[in-house]
């Protein structure tokens, strides 16, 4: 009589605890960020292609895949060491192919061009700015830098210019300031 | 336990974490009178001497500009504007090397001076009167930006909505040198008590504490003095220790609170500005006159006559050392602000801008450069020396490896870049330099990650409108489409493909049930040759009904009969041989055909060819004595109507005697038809009838054509 009752005792207990255990389980769960949305995040989200993707969300997907994770030249060693954290593999230099850039952003020779439209398709990102037969310009701050609007101009009027250093943007040089003072 | 409050009031002081005794060589300027220095020839007023944005330019090269006249406008709440120091001419709107470390060109106005110091309009504001609204305006307007070195928008500081309970007023000035702002205390204490007043009518602190450090004995007296008046006023002498003016150690000093990491003073309750800001609110709200000057330490040991001196905003540091009797040494530097936070200067040309404190030009015995920067001994002098509480060690490994999530860990951000870390290396390492690169670095990764976030945003926003496009114009093709359809179901047509279709699949099914039945295949061809006989009949009819109607006589046929019958003839023996060839085919291997109709068709075909041919000849034949039919194609209309008709006939015949006249093929070889092989067959004569009918087609196109 006592062993029955012990063993439904627990028995009650066991059904009730895991009944409450997978209700919780619904309840309260948890949506836990896909690889793929984690690893698109750290990408520098240029939609240049020089991975060899249409962009960064397939280079996402692929990495996720077991892709190289150094093929983005635009992330540069930043975006690699983030990514070898987030997959769990070894840090690369970055491919000897893709050298890392310079940042850069179009510009377009504005008397020169056409109106033709062809970059506006090509941009990424919506920065270029124009009308078909009007002049095009390009939102430098929207720009990502990525030269996909360089090959469709008919008539080569669009330059890659290298971003000015401005005084928010300036990196500290190493020996610009003595702060010792000796008695 | 006394409430904080209380404490405050007695006068308790607490202490914070670290900090450094430097020689402080303030007495070189601080008993001195203020210099009041020429006006320089140019002046180099950049557009933006504060942390925001700069404003519109409002003035054209070559203008005239009165003293203390907007150069930019004040159009954001983030900016202030820039005045002219002075009246004069706008020589050029260009670019100057900034006072920055950077050193990198920043855009200036280049002034003239004129001497005649004309100043603009003034309108004096009367504080008792002036709403908080005005007052605030105003204070932005004069382009008054915090000047202990940051040069926050103090119309931001004084217009904060949270509630204040402590204003702090900062005349610490703790760093080695500088003494501008003892100057300004000794000089005018009144004004900085009315920029004080001005100040407490807008934020409504409980108590104001202004904090001095023991070693300005004068500016204490000075300020006390102005006070008396003022009960809630506290001048409170901290004792000297760098770096006690920080906004968070003076806090903490003064209130024993400590502003949260991240967060801001105004989040505990407090505001601090800068003596020589208030003196500068002062200044502006009652006497209109804007932030164009300010008191400058020029010291250092190769100065002949160091001191403090009253320089307008755009003034070149080389001006302002040679009024204090620069003496360069080989490998001079100057230092814009103080030994311990300051910058070296690239060239002399740099402008005095509104946080511009000191410029110092030491000599070579007073200010070595360092030395070479050894490794690290974890010592931890630097530890015990942070004001900030922080592990500048860890930081410096941290920042080496570039390691920015752990400089996040150990709080890179609340490092105040005094230099008390670097001071007490034994290692003479330059500890701040690699936390403003780590810093700038994170700067530039957090820019990057917004942007990367912008342009993910615009991107997918781009590749949505390319999808809803692309979804319209097939809702709208599909739309078209149904239209149409229904259109055509409406006016009865059908859809001409699917009809088509339809006939298509008739088609095969018959064939199908051709190919598993010959007997409906029999009955097909039997049908046909009805048909045909009909068709035959009517042409006959018409043919014979349109020559009636044209040459109101027959005669044409009866006269050239002979002709459209030997071509008829021909080609029914040439029809004929072809059929006998199939019949003979067909009666060697019978089975094949009747098992396929396929063949049967081809040996029509066959026939079909041969029968063209033998037309083509009767044509050739036409030609050669074509006198009748060239001259009227109707006659061969009508030959060919009668060949179709003795065809028929034949046909008809054969159809008839199949069987009893088996044998008879040599009477009715007069018919010309001499059907003798194919009556064998019915289909036979009908595909020789068929041909028959094509050849004299045939004739009749060809002899109209020649005719058009």
């Amino acid at each position: 009589m006592t062993l029955m009752t012990a063993l439904l005792a627990l028995g009650i207990l066991a059904l009730l605890f895991g009944a409450l255990l997978g209700y919780s389980a619904i309840r309260f769960k948890v949506e836990s960020d896909p690889l793929v949305e984690q690893i698109d995040d750290i990408l520098p989200q240029t939609q240049c292609g020089q991975c060899g993707y249409p962009g960064c969300r397939p280079y996402a997907e692929a990495i996720a895949n077991g892709d190289e994770i150094n093929k983005c030249p635009p992330g540069g060693e930043a975006t690699i060491k983030k990514l070898a954290e987030l997959m769990g593999v070894e840090a690369k230099p970055l491919n000897a192919a893709q050298e890392p850039s310079i940042k850069r952003v179009a510009f377009i020779r504005e008397d020169e061009c056409i109106g033709c439209t062809k970059c506006i398709q090509a941009c990424p990102v919506d920065a270029i700015l124009g009308a078909s037969k009007l002049m095009h310009t390009v939102i430098a701050d929207e720009c990502t830098g990525c030269d996909l609007c360089v090959e469709p101009c008919p008539v080569d009027c669009i330059d890659m210019i290298p971003v000015p250093v401005t005084a928010e943007r300036w990196k500290w040089d190493l020996q610009a300031i003595p702060v010792k003072l000796v008695e | 336990m006394p409430s904080l409050f209380q404490q405050i009031q007695a006068g308790t002081l607490w202490d914070f974490h670290g900090g450094i005794h430097p020689p402080v060589r303030k007495s070189i300027t601080s008993r001195k009178p203020i210099g009041l220095m020429p006006l320089p020839s140019r002046l180099y007023v950049p557009f933006r001497q504060h942390i925001g944005v700069s404003g519109q330019i409002l003035v054209t090269q070559g203008q005239y500009v009165l003293k203390g006249q907007a150069l930019t406008s004040a159009d954001n709440a983030m900016t202030v504007p820039v005045h002219s120091p002075t009246s004069g001419t706008i020589l050029a709107i260009t670019e100057h090397t900034s006072p920055h470390p950077s050193a990198l060109p920043e855009k200036v106005f280049v002034i003239e001076p004129d001497g005649l110091e004309q100043w603009r309009p003034r309108q004096p504001l009367n504080i008792a009167t002036a709403d908080q609204q005005m007052i605030l305006e105003r204070i932005q307007d004069s382009g008054i930006a915090g000047m202990g070195g940051a040069g926050f928008p103090t119309h931001i500081k004084a217009g904060m909505q949270q509630p204040v309970d402590y204003l702090i007023v900062n005349a610490v000035e703790c760093e080695p040198y500088i003494s501008a702002d003892d100057a300004l205390m000794q000089e005018a204490p009144t004004t900085i008590v009315k920029g004080i007043d001005i100040l407490c009518k807008l934020l409504n602190p409980k108590a104001v504490l202004i904090g001095i450090e023991e070693d300005k004995p004068i500016a204490i007296a000075a300020l006390k003095a102005a006070c008396s008046q003022r009960e809630h006023y506290f001048v409170r002498p901290v004792p000297v220790k760098y770096p006690s003016g920080g906004e968070k150690q003076l806090i903490q000093l003064l209130t024993n609170k400590e502003v949260p990491a991240g967060r801001r003073p105004a989040d505990i309750g407090i505001v601090m500005h800068n003596v020589g800001t208030l003196f500068a609110v002062a200044q502006a709200v009652l006497d209109d006159h804007p932030l164009i000057s300010r008191i400058v330490t020029v010291t250092g040991e190769t100065l002949l006559n160091p001191q403090n001196v009253h320089a307008l905003l755009g003034t070149p540091v080389a001006d302002l050392l040679s009024f204090c009797g620069f003496q360069a040494e080989p490998q001079q530097k100057v230092i814009m602000g103080g030994p311990m936070m300051g910058f070296t200067l690239p060239d002399l040309s740099v402008p005095v801008v509104k946080t511009t404190n000191c410029i110092l030009a030491p000599s070579a015995q007073e200010l070595p450069d360092a030395g070479p920067e050894l490794d690290c001994i974890r010592c931890g002098a630097c530890a015990d020396a942070c004001p900030a509480t922080l592990l500048p060690q860890q930081l410096l490994w941290y920042s080496k490896a570039k390691d920015h999530d752990k400089l996040k860990e150990y709080h890179l951000s609340d490092c105040i870049e005094c230099g008390a870390c670097a001071y007490v290396c034994p290692s003479e390492i330059p500890l701040v330099q690699y936390y403003r690169i780590a810093k700038a670095e994170i700067r530039e990764q957090q820019r990057e990650t917004l942007k990367a976030e912008q342009a993910k945003a615009r991107f997918e926003a781009r590749n949505a409108r390319l999808e809803a496009e692309k979804q319209a114009r097939l809702a709208r093709n599909q739309q078209l489409a149904a239209e149409r359809q229904q259109n055509q179901q409406q006016t009865g047509a059908k859809d001409a493909v699917a009809e088509a279709l339809a006939r298509i699949k008739a088609k095969q099914a018959e064939s199908i049930a051709e190919t598993s039945h010959d007997a409906i295949v029999a009955e097909r061809e039997l049908k046909k040759q009805q048909a045909r006989e009909y068709q035959a009949q009517k042409a006959l009819k018409a043919a014979t009904e349109q020559i009636g109607e044209v040459d109101a006589a027959p005669t044409p046929v009866s006269e050239d009969p002979r002709q459209a019958a030997v071509a008829a003839a021909i080609a029914r023996a040439k029809a004929k041989k072809a059929a006998t060839e199939q019949v003979g085919e067909a009666a060697t291997a019978p089975t094949p055909v009747s098992e396929d109709p396929r063949q049967a068709a081809v040996a029509a075909a066959i026939a079909r060819a041969k029968a063209k041919k033998a037309a083509t000849e009767q044509v050739g034949e036409a030609d050669t004595a074509p006198t009748p039919v060239s001259e009227d194609p109707r006659q061969a209309a009508v030959a060919a109507a009668i060949a179709r008709a003795k065809a028929k006939k034949a046909a008809t015949e054969h159809a008839s005697e199949q069987l009893a006249q088996q044998e008879h093929d040599v009477p009715i070889s007069h018919s010309d038809t001499a059907p003798a092989p194919a009556n064998e067959d019915p289909r036979q004569a009908a595909v020789a009838a068929a041909i028959a009918r094509a050849k004299a087609r045939k004739a009749a196109v060809k002899s109209e054509g020649e005719e058009g």
